[in-house]
C-alpha cells in the first residue's frame, strides 16, 4: 500500500515540481549566465538591449585572458602552476592529516581526547578571516612567506575536515579493527588497509570542500605572498574583477576567467555528489 | 596523639596517591603514544594556526601596535574606544551588519531547510538535479560570481535588472545600484542569500534521508494530519544533529561576510560606507591604517558575538549542553 502511494502521483507533487521547476531555474541563473557570458564575443557583451543567452558562441574571450596575462610581468601559466601545485599538495596533506586524526579521535580512548573534540567542535565556527593579523604575523615569523608551505599549512588546521570524518569514521564496526589488530595488523597497517579504503566517500566529501576552499581563496595570496609570482589563480582573478565596475576594457577577459575559476569546482562535485550525502549523514553534531 | 599522627599520614599518602596518579597518568600516555602521534600533524597546525591566532588576537585586543614598533598595553582602551568614539562602527558597520546578518543567517537557514524539504519530496531520480540548482552558485564560489553580479547590476541601461525594469516601466532612469547608499547592502543581502546554499544546505538534505520513514506512519496513527505537522513534530526533530551542524556553518558564514561589498563596488570601503560590515571595519583598521591593536580588539567582538550565536543554536538543536 505504501509502494502505491508512493507511486501515485498527487496534485501536490504536481504543482510542487512546476513552480521548483521555475525556482529552481531561477537560482541557477548564475552559473547559466557565466556559461553564456564567457563565450559572447565582445559585441554581445555590450549589446542593447543586453542578451542573456549567447548568439553566437566564440572562444575568443580565452584567447585573450591568456594573452592578456602571458603579456603580464607573470605569465599567466606560472598563476595556473601555482594553483594547481597548492590545491594537489593541500589535498593530498588535508586527507592524510585529517584522516589519521579523525581515524584515533573516532576509534580510541586516550587523555585530552574530550578536550580536542570540544576544541574541534567549538572551531567549527572559527573564521580564518576574523585573526587575519596574527596569522600574517605568525607565517611571517616562521618565514613561510612566498613559500608553498604558506599556502598549504595553514588550510591543514581544517576542523571541518575532521570534524565530518569523525563522524564517518566512528561507524565504522570496532570488531573489523579489532580482528586486523588479532591478525597482526600495526596501527598504520590499520589505518593504511582498512580505515582509508572504508572511509573513502567522507574523504571525497573533505575534498570537494577543500578543494573549493583553496581553488578560490585569496587570503593566502594577499596576506602571505608579497611576491607576484607565488600568488594563485584565484587571486589573479579576483584582481581582473576589481576594478571592472565602472570599466569596460576587460569585460571579456573576467567572463572567460570568471568560468574557468567555476569549472574545476563543478567537475569535483559532479563526479563525488552522491558520496557527500553519504557522508553528511553521519556528520551531525550530537 | 591520634590527631598529630593523623595528618603526616594523609599527607604522604595524599602525596603518594598523586604520584601514582601521574605514573598511571603517564603510562597511559605512552601506551597510547600512537594515538598522539597520530594527532600530531593535525594538532601542531591546529594550534598554529587556529587556537594561536585566537589567543594573539585576544592579547593584541588591548594593545597599541602599528605592526612595526613596539607592543604597548594600554587595558581596555581599544574596547572602550570602539564602544564610545568610533562613530563609523557604531553608526555604519554594526548596523549594517545587523541588518545583514539578521536576514541573511536566519533566513537563509530557513531558506535552505524549505529547499532541502521540497527538494526530498520529489522523486529521488530527479532529487540530484534540483541539488545542483540550488548548490552551484555557492559552489562557484564569489570571486567566479562577481562577473555575474557585476554585469546584472550594472548601472547603466546594459544592466540586466536595469533593463528588465526599465522594460517593464517600473522605472524611469538607469539606477546605480551598486555605488547608491540606499541600494548597496539590499543587493548585498540578496546576493548572499542566493549563494547561502552551501555545506549546510547539504547536510540538511543528508539529515532529511536519516528520517525514520515509519515514523511517519505511526504519526499519521497517532493524528498527525497534515505535513507541516509532520514537519515540526517528525522530521525536524529527527534531524537535529544536521541542523545544528547546517546552523553553526550558517552563522560562520553569514559573520565572516565581508569581501562581498568589496567584490560588488570593486573599492576596499563602500561608497558612505553603505556596505560597510565588521569584518570590511577590521580590514580597514588592519590592513589600510595599521591599526593592529585595533583591529584586534574589533575582531575579538567578532569572535564572542559569533560563540555566543552558537551557544544559541546549541540550546535550540543540541541534544546536550557543552561548550
Amino acid at each position: 500500500m505504501m509502494i502505491r502511494r508512493l507511486r501515485r502521483i498527487t496534485p501536490f507533487q504536481v504543482i510542487l515540481v512546476t513552480v521548483f521547476t521555475a525556482l529552481a531555474a531561477f537560482m541557477s541563473l548564475p552559473i547559466v549566465f557565466i556559461l553564456n557570458h564567457a563565450f559572447k564575443p565582445t559585441n554581445e557583451l555590450f549589446l542593447f538591449p543586453p542578451r542573456f543567452f549567447v548568439q553566437n558562441p566564440t572562444g575568443s574571450n580565452f584567447e585573450q585572458l591568456f594573452l592578456h596575462a602571458t603579456n603580464a610581468t607573470v605569465p599567466f601559466s606560472r598563476y595556473v602552476f601555482n594553483s594547481v601545485v597548492v590545491v594537489a599538495l593541500t589535498l593530498i596533506s588535508v586527507i592524510i592529516v585529517s584522516t589519521m586524526a579523525a581515524y584515533v579521535l573516532a576509534k580510541y580512548q586516550f587523555h585530552f581526547k574530550q578536550l580536542i573534540l570540544s576544541l574541534i567542535t567549538l572551531s567549527l565556527m572559527f573564521a580564518p578571516e576574523t585573526v587575519g593579523i596574527p596569522r600574517y604575523l605568525i607565517i611571517s615569523g616562521i618565514h613561510l612567506n612566498n613559500t608553498y608551505l604558506g599556502h598549504i599549512l595553514p588550510s591543514l588546521a581544517s576542523p571541518i575536515a575532521v570534524f565530518m570524518l569523525v563522524g564517518f569514521i566512528s561507524q565504522i564496526p570496532g570488531e573489523l579493527l579489532e580482528a586486523a589488530r588479532i591478525d597482526g595488523a600495526s596501527h598504520f597497517g590499520i589505518f593504511t588497509k582498512i580505515v582509508l579504503p572504508l572511509a573513502v566517500p567522507a574523504i571525497a566529501t573533505i575534498s570537494i570542500f577543500t578543494f573549493q576552499g583553496v581553488w578560490g581563496d585569496v587570503e593566502t595570496s594577499t596576506l602571505f605572498m608579497q611576491d607576484e609570482t607565488m600568488r594563485t589563480l584565484a587571486f589573479y582573478v579576483n584582481s581582473l574583477l576589481s576594478g571592472l565596475q565602472n570599466s569596460v576594457a576587460g569585460q571579456n577577459i573576467a567572463a572567460a576567467a570568471g568560468l574557468l575559476m567555476f569549472i574545476p569546482n563543478l567537475i569535483i562535485f559532479l563526479l563525488f555528489q552522491r558520496k557527500v550525502l553519504e557522508t553528511m549523514i553521519h556528520s551531525g553534531i550530537k | 596523639m591520634n590527631t598529630e599522627i593523623s595528618p603526616g599520614i594523609t599527607r604522604t599518602s595524599t602525596t603518594s596517591s598523586i604520584r601514582l596518579k601521574w605514573n598511571r597518568f603517564w603510562a597511559d600516555i605512552r601506551r597510547d603514544s600512537f594515538c598522539y602521534l597520530f594527532l600530531a600533524p593535525f594538532l601542531i597546525c591546529f594550534s598554529v594556526f587556529i587556537v594561536i591566532p585566537v589567543v594573539m588576537a585576544a592579547t593584541l585586543g588591548f594593545t597599541s601596535y602599528d605592526g612595526f614598533g613596539s607592543l604597548r598595553f594600554i587595558g581596555f582602551d581599544n574596547y572602550i574606544a570602539l564602544f564610545t568614539q568610533d562613530i563609523i562602527f557604531l553608526t555604519k558597520a554594526l548596523p549594517n551588519t545587523f541588518l545583514f546578518a539578521l536576514i541573511v543567517g536566519p533566513g537563509g537557514y530557513v531558506l535552505a531547510f524549505l529547499f532541502a524539504w521540497l527538494i526530498h519530496q520529489l522523486p529521488i531520480r530527479i532529487r540530484d538535479y534540483y541539488t545542483l540548482a540550488f548548490y552551484a552558485p555557492s559552489m562557484a564560489g564569489a570571486v567566479a560570481l562577481s562577473v555575474v553580479w557585476i554585469a546584472a547590476f550594472s548601472g547603466d541601461r546594459v544592466g540586466y535588472l536595469n533593463n528588465f525594469l526599465l522594460g517593464m516601466g517600473w522605472i524611469d532612469a538607469p539606477i546605480v545600484w551598486l555605488q547608491q547608499p540606499e541600494y548597496l547592502l539590499k543587493v548585498m543581502i540578496i546576493v548572499s542569500l542566493w549563494i547561502s546554499f552551501s555545506v549546510g544546505f547539504l547536510a540538511m538534505l543528508a539529515g532529511l534521508q536519516t528520517v525514520n520513514r515509519e515514523l511517519y506512519e505511526a504519526g499519521r496513527i497517532d493524528g498527525i494530519s497534515n505535513r507541516l505537522q509532520e514537519v515540526f513534530y517528525i522530521t525536524l526533530p529527527s534531524m537535529k544533529p544536521q541542523l545544528l551542524f547546517s546552523a553553526v556553518m550558517t552563522i560562520v558564514t553569514t559573520l565572516k561576510a565581508g569581501s562581498i561589498s568589496t567584490q560588488l563596488t570593486g573599492l576596499p570601503i563602500t561608497p558612505q560606507y553603505a556596505g560597510h560590515l565588521v569584518i570590511n571595519h577590521i580590514d580597514d583598521y588592519a590592513f589600510i591604517r595599521f591599526e593592529l591593536g585595533y583591529a584586534s580588539a574589533i575582531s575579538v567582538m567578532l569572535l564572542l558575538v559569533s560563540y555566543f550565536a552558537m551557544r544559541f543554536a546549541y540550546r535550540l538543536f543540541g541534544s546536550k549542553e557543552e561548550l
